[in-house]
């Protein structure tokens, strides 16, 4: 691609995000139940659930829980994005896309910039609600950002699955029925809620390598929240790379698969 | 000059019940500042014509060149020459109609003030201006189409194509729909147009290709279709409780009759013109048949539907078209 076409790209992409920002306000009610949704899963693990649940190690349950609470938020990142994108193709706005002199790249860059903005807000409205049931940040400035950025980098990844699903699917609620039944468990199955130590011995591994895992506890590690881990156990031991490596493999498989799939469109 | 070529378009997609040939061999030409309306029931292929000239499907075989460039391989270059209205309204419903055409421009590459500019001109062409800064959502069947149609418009594009660009839409609304496409031609725009309504490709083209099957089963103007049908028409509504098929009989003893049972309208050629109107409400008389009307007609595009494939064009469905909000 020479500098033109790279150019070109950049502006394409933006303005199919501005695009897509421009209608978050105007669409309300996605915002705000992705909001309540989360600080529903708040309020019901950290008053609820949350007495049931001992740290091995100690701690406080709620300063655990939130680093959880926001990957799962922000898994659903990819919800967002299959959803947005399946809107476009049933309404036929893809096709318009499609049919004008732009960069081919512009409408799924566009997106999943524009997801991973839209989510920022998200993230910030949660840890607001965070520090009000108790949740703090006890390291550096640096820390906080390098967790906000791991938080986001995982996002934009969750956003490249969200385009291919997207484009996959035959209307948004198939695109919204799926991601519930992906995520949830995905999240449950790790230590967003509680210690993998208490889950059965077959479970383990897989909620220890799990990629919400390593997010979970490299942000934990970071804000200086309760961060139990296994011994000796790779995940436990080096979960900022380890979150870094299946961001990273995560993009390296799906963003190909997605434009891949996207290019096919005119088959 | 041939702003439109077209050869041998085959078009196959994959269903369950096997492969199904969406276009089975399609030729066109389209010459310069003319209108060509591809006429055809649904699922006759137009679309998916539509779709290939417009850089938006690949064809299985056969290729086509807009300006003498290849749809497929030059496809980017095409996109600058082409505007596209589709069927279902392609503008972002919960962007108002000034953000949809300054994106639009935007990506059609247009400068901040030249989108800008354009879509005030456009919004006044097409008398949005006073909705201009409502959301798209909150606009009837009618403004979606006009503001779809001035989308397609906003890169002053030579070749407009628009996929039934009035389906779904009440009759005034329609004729203003019309009217905006007729200015286009009038300033030299080659036009695309599919439609199944006859009287929108009578209207509208100079020229028609009738579409049916994945094929072009016939190709002219609207004169010259007519002329192929023959003569006019008798068409006769027989009283309830009259023998239909005796007066379908009566009428034309070569079964060259079609009867439409739930109306009870039967339509025949009528060679002897008003005298053998007069002859057939003899004849009805005589077997004593009652009828409840009668009339003699020029044929019509549907007449020539009829006759080439043998079923009528099929009527238009209404319902899967105005989406919530439209009015």
């Amino acid at each position: 691609m020479n500098g033109l076409a790279l150019r070109a790209a950049f502006h394409d992409g933006a303005i199919v995000a501005w695009r897509n920002l421009k209608r978050i306000p105007r669409i309300p009610e996605l915002a705000v139940f992705a909001i309540l949704q989360s600080i529903m899963f708040v309020l019901l693990f950290a008053f609820v659930f949350g007495g049931a649940i001992p740290l091995p190690g100690g701690g406080s349950y709620r300063e655990y829980l939130m680093p959880g609470i926001f990957a799962q938020t922000l898994g659903f990142a990819s919800i967002t994005t299959a959803i947005g994108i399946a809107d476009d193709m049933t309404k036929g706005l893809i096709d318009r896309f499609r049919s004008l002199p732009m960069a081919r790249s512009a409408v799924l860059s566009g997106r999943t910039l524009s997801d991973v903005i839209y989510n920022t807000g998200i993230l910030a409205v949660l840890m607001i609600s965070g520090l009000a049931v108790g949740w703090r940040v006890h390291r550096g400035v640096g820390d906080f950002v390098l967790a906000v950025a791991l938080l986001l980098f995982f996002t934009f990844a969750m956003a490249w699955i969200g385009v291919l699903v997207g484009l996959m699917v035959p209307s948004v609620e198939v695109a919204q029925q799926l991601g519930f039944l992906v995520i949830f468990p995905l999240t449950f199955l790790s230590n967003a809620f509680v210690p993998t130590q208490t889950l059965p011995g077959f479970l383990q591994p897989v909620a220890e390598w799990n990629p919400f895992s390593a997010l979970v506890s490299a942000t934990r590690g970071l804000f200086g929240n309760p961060n139990p881990f296994v011994a000796g156990s790779f995940p436990g031991s080096h979960p900022v790379a380890l979150s870094l490596l299946w961001t990273l493999a995560l993009l390296a498989v799906f963003g190909p698969l997605a434009v891949a799939r996207y290019r096919a469109i005119d088959r | 000059m041939a702003v439109i070529e077209a050869e041998g378009l085959v078009k196959t997609y994959r269903s369950r019940s096997g492969p199904v040939r969406a276009l089975d061999g399609v030729d066109l030409e389209v010459q310069e500042g003319t209108v060509l309306g591809l006429l055809g029931p649904n699922g006759a292929g137009k679309t998916t014509t539509v779709r290939i000239l417009a850089t938006l499907l690949r064809p299985n075989a056969g290729h086509a060149r807009i300006s003498g460039l290849d749809v497929v391989r030059d496809a980017q270059a095409v996109r600058r020459l082409i505007g596209l209205s589709g069927q279902y309204a392609a503008v972002d419903e919960n962007l108002t109609g000034r953000e949809n055409l300054w994106m639009f421009g935007r990506l059609y590459q247009l400068g901040k003030a030249e989108a800008s500019r354009r879509a005030v001109e456009l919004l006044d062409d097409f008398a949005l201006d006073q909705a201009a800064d409502r959301v798209a959502k909150t606009y009837s069947g009618g403004m979606r189409r006009r503001l779809d149609l001035a989308s397609a418009l906003i890169g002053r594009p030579r070749l407009l194509f628009l996929d039934e660009p009035t389906t779904g839409l009440d009759p005034r609304s329609r004729l203003a729909m019309w009217e905006v496409i007729r200015r286009q031609v009038d300033a030299g725009v080659t036009v695309l147009l599919t439609t199944q309504y006859l009287e929108e490709a009578d209207a509208l083209a100079n020229q028609i290709a009738v579409v049916d099957a994945g094929r072009i089963i016939a190709r002219g103007t609207a004169d010259e279709l007519k002329q192929q049908v023959g003569g006019e028409r008798i068409e006769i509504v027989i009283h309830p409780g009259s023998d239909l098929d005796a007066a379908a009989g009566l009428l034309a003893a070569d079964g060259s009759a079609t009867v439409d049972r739930h109306t009870r309208r039967i339509t025949a050629p009528a060679q002897g013109g008003a005298q053998e109107l007069v002859d057939v409400v003899r004849r009805l008389g005589e077997r004593q048949i009652e009828i409840d009307d009668i009339s003699l007609r020029r044929p019509t595009l549907d007449d020539v539907f009829l006759m080439l494939t043998g079923h009528g064009a099929e009527a238009p469905e209404a319902d899967d078209e105005d989406g919530p909000g439209a009015t």
